[in-house]
C-alpha cells in the first residue's frame, strides 16, 4: 500500500478496550501512529489516554485488542509481550504523566541506567566488567556519549553530576525524555510532558520534540492537554473522551470537530447544541457506548 | 544538608490537643495495667486469693499520661531545635568520610592487619576483632540488598546458618576441606537466595519483610527438627579447622604426613597463630565483600540495583528485567553470608540452630540502618558500636534490646537514611573539583 513518500505505519491499534471491573477505561479504541511523525492523543481528564500508553508499554494487558509494531527487525504484536520486553526488543520507550526518574541517582547515572541492557550484555553479565576487561570500558564510555549527546540536548550537561531528585521541575520532564531517548527507541510515548511548564519551557520542550522527529526519524505519541501545543506540532490528532475515540485526523479537522469542541467545552455548550446531539451526550456521560461520531 | 531540613516541622505546640492525646495513652494504660498488674494471685494455705494492686495501676496510669504528654513537647518543640544540627554533624562527618575515604579506608585496612601484632593484642582482643568481623562482612552482604537494591530483607540469617550447616555437614561427612567447602557454601546459600527470592518478586516493602522473616524462621525450624541431618539442637560438632591452604595445620600433634604450623617455623606451639590466622582470614573475606561490591555497583547490575530501589515501575520502562535484578541481588548477598556461616562454622568448630535466630538478623539489619545503607565505612563503624559496645559495657548486655529500639528510633528522626549515609556518583561525566559541574 505504502509508496516511496507516504509515510510508513509504525504503530496499529486495532479495537483496542481496557476494562477495570466494571468500569470501561477505554472503549473499542483503533488508530494508527506513522513514522517521523508525531501523532497527539488529547482528550478530558480521565478520557484514557494513560490507560492507552499504559497497554502500550505492557503495564496492563488489554481485556481485548491487537496492538502491532512495524519495527524495522520485524512486526512485534505489543499486548503478547511481557512488560520489560516492551521497550528490551520492541524500543517503545515512554515518560510518565508524575515524573518517575531515578532521584537519588545523578542525572548522568539516570541515562547510563537507561542503556543497561546494551551495557549488560557488553559486560557478558559483569563478567567482563568486573575483571575491567576492554570490550567493557569501551561499550562504557560508547554509553557516556550518547549521554553526553541527549544531556546537551536538553540542556543538563554542566548538571550531569548532581542528584536527578534536586533538578527543578522543568529539567525533571526534559531528562525524563533524555533518559528515554537512550533507550534508542523506535517509538516515544511521551504522557503530558508539558504539564508545569512555564511558558518559555514549553517552547523549548516543542523544539526538542520537533527535533527528535526530524534528526532521529522515530514515531512519537504526544499526550497533552494544552492545545496550543498539539496544533503547533503535532501531525495527527486522535481525541478521546469516556474511553472512545471520537475524533482523528489533522490538528485543523480535529480543531474544527463539534464532537471535540463539545467534549472539550463541556456543559456550557449544552444549550447551543442541537437536540440530538444533547441526547447523545446524555447517553454517554453515564454510561460509555459505541459513540456514532467514533467512525 | 537536605534531610536535616526536611526535619523541620511548622508544628506549634498544640496544648489541648497534646492533653487530649495524653489522656487516650493514659486510658489505654490503665486498660491494659488492670488486667496485667492490677491483681496479683498468691497462694495461702492451699486456697488461692487474689490481692488488689491499684497503686500500681494508678503509676501506669500517672506514668502513661506524663510520658505522652513529653513525647509530643519533645517532638514538636524539642526534636526540630535539635535534629538538623545533629542531623548535620552525621552528615557532615559522613561526607568528610568519603571524601577522605581512600586514606580512611587505606588507613583502616592498614591497623587491621598490624593489629594482631600490636603488643597490647591478646587472645580476648582477638576474638573480639574476629567476631566484629563475621558482622563486618554480614553487614556488607545485606548492604547490597538492603542498601543498593532496597529489598528489606529481615531473614538474612538464613543463609549464614546455610552456609555455616553447609560447611559442618560437607566437614563431618565428607571430610572435605574448608577451602573447598568455602565456595560451595556460597553456592548453595546463593541458591537458597534465589529459592527465597522467587517467591518474593512481586512483594515490595513491609510484605517482603514478613515473608523473609518467615523465611528466616523456616530455616531455623527445620534446622532444629530435621534430627536425622542437622542433629537438632544438638547441633554439629568436631567440625574441621582450617589448614594454611592444605599445607600445614594449626595443631599441636598433627594427622600423619601432615606439617603443623609451629613444627615448619620451628617456633614453640602456641593457640594463638590459629587465632591469627583466622583473624586474617575473615578480614580477607570481609575485604574481599567489600571491594566486590564496590566494584558491582559500578557495573550496569550494581546501577540497576539502584535503579530498582529508587523506582521499579521506571526500571521497567526502560526494558530491565525486575526479576533478574532482584534475583541477582538476593543470590550475591546471599553468597556471602553463606561465606561467612562457613567461617563461622570453622572458626566455632561447632554449629547448632541457636546461633542463627531472629537476633542475628535484626543485628546485621540494624548495623546496615544505623550505619547507613549503602555506606561501607558506616557498616564498620555501626558493627563496633552494635557488636562490641555490649561486649565490652557487660552491664549493657541485658539491655542490648532496648537500646537497639531506642538507637533505631533516634537514627529514624534525625538521619532516616542512616548515620554516614553519603551517596558516592559511581560514574561522573565532570571532575569532581569543577565547582561550575556542582551547582
Ligand atoms: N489501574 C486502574 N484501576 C482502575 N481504574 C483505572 C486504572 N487506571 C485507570 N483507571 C481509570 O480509567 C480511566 C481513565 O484513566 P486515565 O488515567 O487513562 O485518564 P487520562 O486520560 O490519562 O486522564 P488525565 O488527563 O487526568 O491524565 C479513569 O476513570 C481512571 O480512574
Ligand atoms: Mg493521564
Amino acid at each position: 500500500m505504502t509508496t516511496a513518500t507516504a509515510p510508513t505505519r509504525l504503530l496499529e491499534v486495532e479495537h483496542l478496550t481496557m476494562r477495570f471491573g466494571g468500569l470501561v477505561a477505554i472503549d473499542d479504541v483503533s488508530f494508527s501512529a506513522n513514522d517521523k511523525e508525531i501523532t497527539a492523543i488529547i482528550g478530558p481528564n480521565g478520557a484514557g489516554k494513560t490507560t492507552v500508553f499504559n497497554c502500550l508499554t505492557g503495564f496492563y494487558k488489554p481485556t481485548v485488542g491487537r496492538l502491532t509494531l512495524h519495527h524495522p527487525k520485524g512486526d512485534f504484536l505489543l499486548e503478547q509481550m511481557e512488560g520489560f520486553r516492551i521497550p528490551q526488543k520492541a524500543s517503545v520507550a515512554r515518560t510518565f504523566q508524575n515524573i518517575r526518574l531515578f532521584p537519588q541517582m545523578t542525572v548522568l547515572e539516570n541515562l547510563v541506567v537507561a542503556q543497561h541492557n546494551v551495557l549488560m550484555s557488553a559486560s557478558a553479565f559483569s563478567l567482563a566488567g568486573l575483571l575491567g576487561l576492554r570490550r567493557y570500558k569501551d561499550a562504557e564510555r560508547e554509553s557516556i556519549e550518547l549521554a553526553r549527546y541527549w544531556l546537551d540536548k536538553v540542556g543538563l550537561l554542566d548538571r550531569a553530576d548532581i542528584d536527578a531528585g534536586n533538578l527543578p521541575y522543568g529539567d525533571q520532564r526534559r531528562l525524563e525524555i533524555a533518559r528515554a531517548m537512550c533507550t534508542e527507541p523506535v517509538l516515544l510515548c511521551l504522557d503530558e510532558p508539558a504539564a508545569g511548564l512555564n511558558p518559555k519551557e514549553s517552547a523549548e520542550l516543542n523544539e526538542l520534540l520537533l527535533f527528535i522527529r526530524d534528526s532521529h526519524k522515530i514515531g512519537l505519541l504526544l499526550i497533552e492537554h494544552d492545545m496550543s501545543v498539539v496544533m503547533k506540532i503535532s501531525d495527527h490528532v486522535i481525541v478521546l473522551d469516556y474511553g472512545c475515540k471520537i475524533a482523528d485526523g489533522s490538528p485543523e479537522a480535529v480543531r474544527d470537530d463539534p464532537n471535540v469542541i463539545r467534549a472539550y467545552l463541556g456543559e456550557d455548550e449544552d444549550e447551543e447544541l442541537p437536540p440530538e446531539v444533547l441526547a447523545d451526550l446524555k447517553i454517554d456521560t453515564p454510561k460509555p457506548q459505541n459513540m456514532p461520531g467514533s467512525e | 544538608m537536605s534531610e536535616a531540613q526536611q526535619s523541620i516541622r511548622t508544628e506549634t505546640f498544640n496544648i489541648p490537643a497534646a492533653l487530649k492525646d495524653a489522656f487516650l495513652t493514659a486510658f489505654v494504660m490503665g486498660a491494659l495495667a488492670l488486667p496485667l498488674a492490677g491483681f496479683r494471685i498468691g497462694e495461702q494455705g492451699g486456697a488461692f486469693f487474689a490481692e488488689q494492686r491499684m497503686d500500681w495501676v494508678l503509676i501506669a496510669v500517672v506514668a502513661g499520661f506524663i510520658g505522652r504528654f513529653f513525647l509530643s513537647l519533645a517532638r514538636v518543640s524539642l526534636a526540630p531545635r535539635i535534629a538538623p544540627p545533629a542531623g548535620a554533624f552525621f552528615g557532615g562527618i559522613g561526607s568528610w568520610l568519603h571524601t577522605n575515604m581512600v586514606l580512611m579506608s587505606g588507613l583502616a585496612i592498614i591497623a587491621a592487619v598490624i593489629l594482631p601484632f600490636l603488643p597490647f593484642t591478646d587472645r580476648l582482643i582477638l576474638d573480639r576483632a574476629i567476631y566484629m568481623l563475621i558482622y563486618v562482612m554480614l553487614g556488607w552482604g545485606l548492604n547490597i540488598v538492603v542498601g543498593l537494591a532496597g529489598l528489606l530483607d529481615l531473614g538474612y540469617v538464613a543463609f549464614y546458618a546455610v552456609g555455616a550447616y553447609s560447611y559442618a555437614l560437607l566437614s563431618t561427612h565428607f571430610e572435605l576441606s574448608f577451602w573447598i567447602c568455602l565456595p560451595l557454601a556460597g553456592l548453595f546459600a546463593a541458591g537458597f537466595g534465589v529459592i527465597l527470592g522467587f517467591p518474593v518478586l512481586r512483594l515490595r516493602g513491609d510484605y517482603l519483610a514478613i515473608v523473609t522473616l518467615g523465611f528466616g524462621e523456616i530455616i531455623r525450624v527445620i534446622l532444629l527438627n530435621w534430627y536425622t541431618v542437622t542433629n537438632g539442637p544438638d547441633g554439629i560438632s568436631g567440625i574441621a579447622r582450617p589448614s594454611l591452604f592444605g599445607l600445614m595445620e594449626f595443631t599441636r600433634n598433627p594427622k600423619e604426613g601432615v606439617v603443623a604450623f609451629h613444627e615448619f617455623f620451628n617456633i614453640p606451639f602456641s593457640g594463638e597463630h590459629r587465632m591469627v590466622f583466622l583473624y586474617f582470614l575473615i578480614l580477607a573475606l570481609a575485604l574481599i565483600t567489600n571491594f566486590f561490591t564496590l566494584r558491582m555497583r559500578k557495573l550496569p547490575v550494581g546501577r540497576a540495583w539502584e535503579a530498582l530501589r529508587e523506582d521499579e515501575i521506571a526500571c521497567r520502562s526502560l526494558g530491565i528485567n525486575p526479576t533478574n535484578v532482584k534475583l541477582s541481588a538476593f543470590a550475591i548477598g546471599a553468597m556471602f553470608a553463606g561465606f561467612a556461616g562457613s567461617f563461622f562454622a570453622t572458626r566455632q568448630g561447632f554449629v547448632s540452630p541457636e546461633s542463627f535466630t531472629f537476633i542475628e538478623s535484626a543485628i546485621i539489619l540494624a548495623i546496615v540502618v544505623l550505619g547507613g545503607m549503602g555506606s561501607q565505612i558506616g557498616v564498620v563503624i555501626a558493627s563496633f558500636v552494635l557488636v562490641l559496645g555490649p561486649e565490652f559495657i557487660r552491664e549493657l548486655q541485658e539491655y542490648r534490646m532496648l537500646a537497639f529500639g531506642g538507637l533505631m528510633v533516634l537514627i529514624m528522626m534525625w538521619r532516616p537514611r542512616g548515620l554516614l549515609a553519603y551517596r558516592d556518583p559511581t560514574i561522573r561525566l565532570w571532575p569532581v573539583k569543577s565547582k561550575g559541574a556542582r551547582k
